[in-house]
């Protein structure tokens, strides 16, 4: 008991770990990749080809004064990049990062919780992240901050749909919304190939969800300052951007989770290390779409989400469950 | 241990009721809802309704209420501080909650004294809420109520069209 308890909080503490540590070299890749993108090195000067880069910037936001602006709702301004930390950590727990391991004698599987519904329970949390968002953005009475929050709210909840109905097709491909059961339906296929349709929405949304370029309106800099977060200082503009990241990295996960087949691969690498290279795969797709790509206008955005997205998904749904249904019972 | 979860659940639900009633800034009574229906997630999860607590979390905390926000936000946009938009005390107000409160306690305490406390049924299986369990009983045993459900939201849908059209 004690020790199956322990190895719990063990597991939890090195996926939050991990996730703050690949969120800080997350940030330095992008930089990188950014500059060379752009014809120019990045950053190199702190430490052998700027690696110690994140830990400055680190150290600097840690110092920096936190300014709260009068007449915020100060309660509100403080709890929602909390929130939106929150939501991004929690999603990450049950995603299976690799296959079962023996320690001490006993199967430890490499995932931090493993429920009935666990690809629904990703859905809850990430739908619960928005709130620090739009929360955000509404307290720190600015209309930059409103502004980016209210689109936010718009886009996410419009995706969201898109997205849900993008993943019906893996969850009924592999008769369970167990991310286990789903990784193991793949050993044989990886369900990107029957899928395809499922995967190139489930992307398109994944990239809106996380408010990255192109779909980054939430804070256009050229029309709202930096959006919901302008008026943050310090550790709480960390946060945002932390959460940020780590959803980047965990709409990865669950791309490979429910497409590319989790974990498996062949034999030569461990399991965790097939993970992580099809994670890295995602991030810099995530990267190279940013330096190429131009922003979307913002009533092109809803239409292209409203009107083609998510009549697609839903096609791809009921093919899918006609499929099930007649040839493979 | 459940029974510990179970009774800080039902605090939290019931407390954050009282602040959605009771908050002066709208935009904290639409906060204290989202902890409402996060905590009857968690009620309905430990009944083993795990399908109902997910979707209770997707649909009412995650979409709807995001919704909600977004309106009251943009309703209290024009005003210029927090508390130019705090909603006033209707006359009466208090002395009919007091009144209510009182009447669901008193039907509280008389159920308790004419029926004893059932014991607990016995503990219903793992597949009881899963998605195939509560898909077979929406569309079998409850099939007619679910379609008129989904009637109703037609109209809904049918009407909100036609009066976003009007301008």
């Amino acid at each position: 008991m004690g020790l199956a308890i322990g190895i719990d909080v063990g597991k939890a503490l090195v996926v939050i770990i991990f996730l703050q540590a690949a969120f800080g070299y997350l940030t330095l890749i992008e930089r990188k990749l950014l500059g060379r993108f752009q014809l120019r090195p990045g950053p190199n000067r702190v430490g052998p080809f700027g690696l110690l880069q994140p830990l400055a910037d680190g150290v600097k936001l840690l110092f920096k004064e936190e300014i709260i602006p009068a007449g915020v709702d100060r309660f509100v301004f403080l709890v929602a990049p909390m929130l939106s930390l929150l939501g991004a950590l929690m999603a990450f727990a049950v995603i299976p990062f690799g296959a079962p391991v023996q320690i001490f004698g006993r199967t430890v599987p490499l995932q931090v919780a493993g429920p009935s519904l666990s690809l629904l329970y990703v859905f809850a949390v990430a739908s619960l992240g928005v709130y620090g968002i739009v929360l955000g953005g509404w307290s720190s009475q600015n209309k930059y901050g409103l502004l980016g929050g209210l689109r936010s709210s718009a886009q996410i909840i419009s995706y969201e749909l898109a997205m849900g109905l993008s993943v019906i097709g893996v969850l009924l491909a592999a008769g369970s919304a167990n991310l286990n059961q789903i990784v193991s339906a793949q050993t044989r296929e990886w369900f990107v190939f029957p899928q395809i349709v499922g995967f190139i929405v489930y992307f398109i949304c994944a990239i809106a969800e996380t408010n990255r370029a192109p779909f980054d309106l939430p804070e256009a800099e050229q029309e709202l300052v930096a959006g919901y977060h302008t008026e943050y200082t310090g550790m709480k503009f960390a946060m945002f951007f932390m959460a940020e990241y780590i959803n980047m990295i965990t709409v990865s996960a669950l791309a490979t989770t429910l497409f590319l087949g989790g974990w498996h691969g062949p034999a030569f690498l461990p399991s965790y290390l097939w993970f992580l290279i099809k994670v890295a795969i995602f991030l810099f797709v995530f990267v190279w779409l940013r330096a190429t790509l131009p922003r979307l206008r913002y009533d092109r955005l809803m239409a292209f989400g409203w009107k083609i997205l998510l009549p697609v998904a839903l096609l791809n749904a009921i093919g899918t469950a006609a499929w099930v249904a007649l040839v493979h019972p | 241990m459940a029974n510990l979860i179970a009774v800080l659940a039902a605090v939290l639900c019931l407390f954050m009721g009282v602040v959605v009633v009771s908050a002066k800034n709208p935009m904290h009574g639409v906060i204290a809802l989202v902890a409402n229906f996060v905590g009857l997630g968690v009620l309905f999860l430990l009944l083993h309704a795990e399908f109902l607590a997910v979707i209770e979390v997707i649909v009412y905390a995650g979409a709807v209420m995001v919704l909600f926000l977004f309106v009251v936000a943009l309703l209290m946009a024009g005003t210029r501080s927090p508390q130019e938009a705090r909603s006033k005390t209707l006359p009466g107000q208090v002395a009919l909650a007091i009144a209510v409160v009182g009447v669901f306690a008193a039907l509280v305490v008389f159920a308790l004294a004419v029926h004893t406390v059932l014991a607990a049924p016995p503990p219903p299986t793992t597949s009881f809420g899963s998605i195939s369990n509560f898909g077979t009983a929406l569309f079998t045993t409850y099939l007619l109520p679910f379609e008129l459900t989904a009637l109703v939201l037609l109209a809904a849908v049918i009407g909100v069209v036609f009066l976003a059209r009007e301008r």
